[in-house]
């Protein structure tokens, strides 16, 4: 039966893509004492209400999503997931 | 037969430098501009299609990501992919890189910073249709505005852009050294500005628009538009002929800033 799958797209930049905003981050939160923040790499959550006949048919639709418009492959990865409930 | 250029400028929700690039056409050149909206499906015989600066859609997702499915799109990139001149400026090769007219992508500058000052450009090739009106080496002080101008890609498309002399400008600095503090957003290998394959697409993130007059107070970025209707014009006189070593006499005065009168045609 069709319903609505609740999927997450958890998009960030790519492995070797300079990521200034992380850069930015890991920065501050050394001047807040955080010692020992090796890395921190900044990206998107992006949240979708996706009317599909299975998890997995929701999963592959968004997928193909990502490829199209969501993520921008030269530059991000990205992980979908169909969240419980 | 018909003679001159029209150029097409796509106006997207938050495209803001579409006015300027029509001045420079029409004020700076003395060609035809007109506005071709995002929801157009129409490109009404344009000789060039502009990408202009400016924020598309907000910027939202990815800078160009959402401008590069409007409705005109589609009709740019057939005329893109059949050969049809295409340039891109700021946001405009964003777009192109987001449409996948040209390789890489444009990401946050290095620093975060939003750049907006002039910075000195290097024509690393003068044999495209977008730069015959330059020499090879000219150095030029361009524009830029933006916050996302990083040109990243792999280094196998980096050699392969530098191996077929793709990258037509370069961030320079006085002395027209491509050094780091000249670089203003991180771009890999202080690229400017590049060509696809064919040689018909420039994106570049500079405006050449915004120094194209001579009430601007610099006339440096003229000579793209000059270059073509050189380009225009040499296609009309001479189908299918796409050499571009024939840059009309005069063409380089433009580039070196010798000519005050920015309405001068040569």
């Amino acid at each position: 039966m069709s319903r609505v799958w609740s999927v997450d797209v958890r998009v960030t930049p790519r492995e070797g893509i300079l990521d200034p905003a992380g850069e930015t981050i890991r920065r501050a939160l050394g001047n807040l004492g955080y010692e020992g923040v090796h890395s921190v790499r900044a990206g998107r959550l992006i949240r979708l209400e996706v009317e599909a006949d299975g998890p997995e048919a929701a999963v592959a639709s968004t997928e193909k999503m990502c490829e199209q418009l969501i993520a921008n492959p030269i530059i991000e990865d990205y992980v979908v997931r169909v969240r419980e409930g | 037969m018909e003679v001159g250029m029209k150029v097409g400028i796509v106006r997207f929700p938050g495209s803001n430098c579409d006015a300027d690039v029509y001045r420079a056409v029409t004020d700076g050149l003395g060609e035809r501009a007109t506005y071709l909206w995002h929801k157009s499906t129409d490109l009404e015989g344009v000789d060039v299609v502009v990408l202009p600066g400016g924020f598309s859609y907000g910027d939202y997702l990815r800078a160009g990501a959402i401008a590069r499915f409007s409705p005109i799109m589609r009709e740019v990139i057939d005329f893109a992919r059949g050969g049809g001149l295409t340039l891109g400026i700021c946001n405009g090769f964003q777009v192109l890189c987001e449409a996948h007219l040209l390789p890489g992508a444009l990401v946050r500058n290095r620093n975060l910073r939003f750049r907006c000052h002039d910075v000195g450009l290097r024509v690393e090739n003068a044999g495209t249709p977008f730069t015959s009106a330059y020499g090879e080496g000219d150095l030029l002080h361009i524009p830029i505005a933006h916050g996302e101008g990083q040109f990243v890609a792999e280094a196998s498309t980096l050699d392969e852009l530098e191996a077929e002399n793709r990258v037509v400008f370069r961030y320079v600095d006085r002395r027209g050294q491509a050094t780091d503090a000249a670089n203003p957003n991180g771009s890999a290998r202080n690229i400017a500005g590049i060509v696809n394959a064919e040689g018909n697409i420039l994106g570049l993130m500079p405006h050449p628009e915004r120094h194209s007059l001579s009430v601007l107070g610099n006339t440096d970025g003229l000579a793209v538009f000059q270059s073509l209707l050189a380009a225009v014009s040499r296609e009309r006189s001479h189908p299918g002929d796409r050499r571009t070593d024939a840059a009309p006499p005069g063409a380089r005065e433009f580039a070196a800033g010798a000519v005050a009168g920015a309405g001068v045609s040569s």
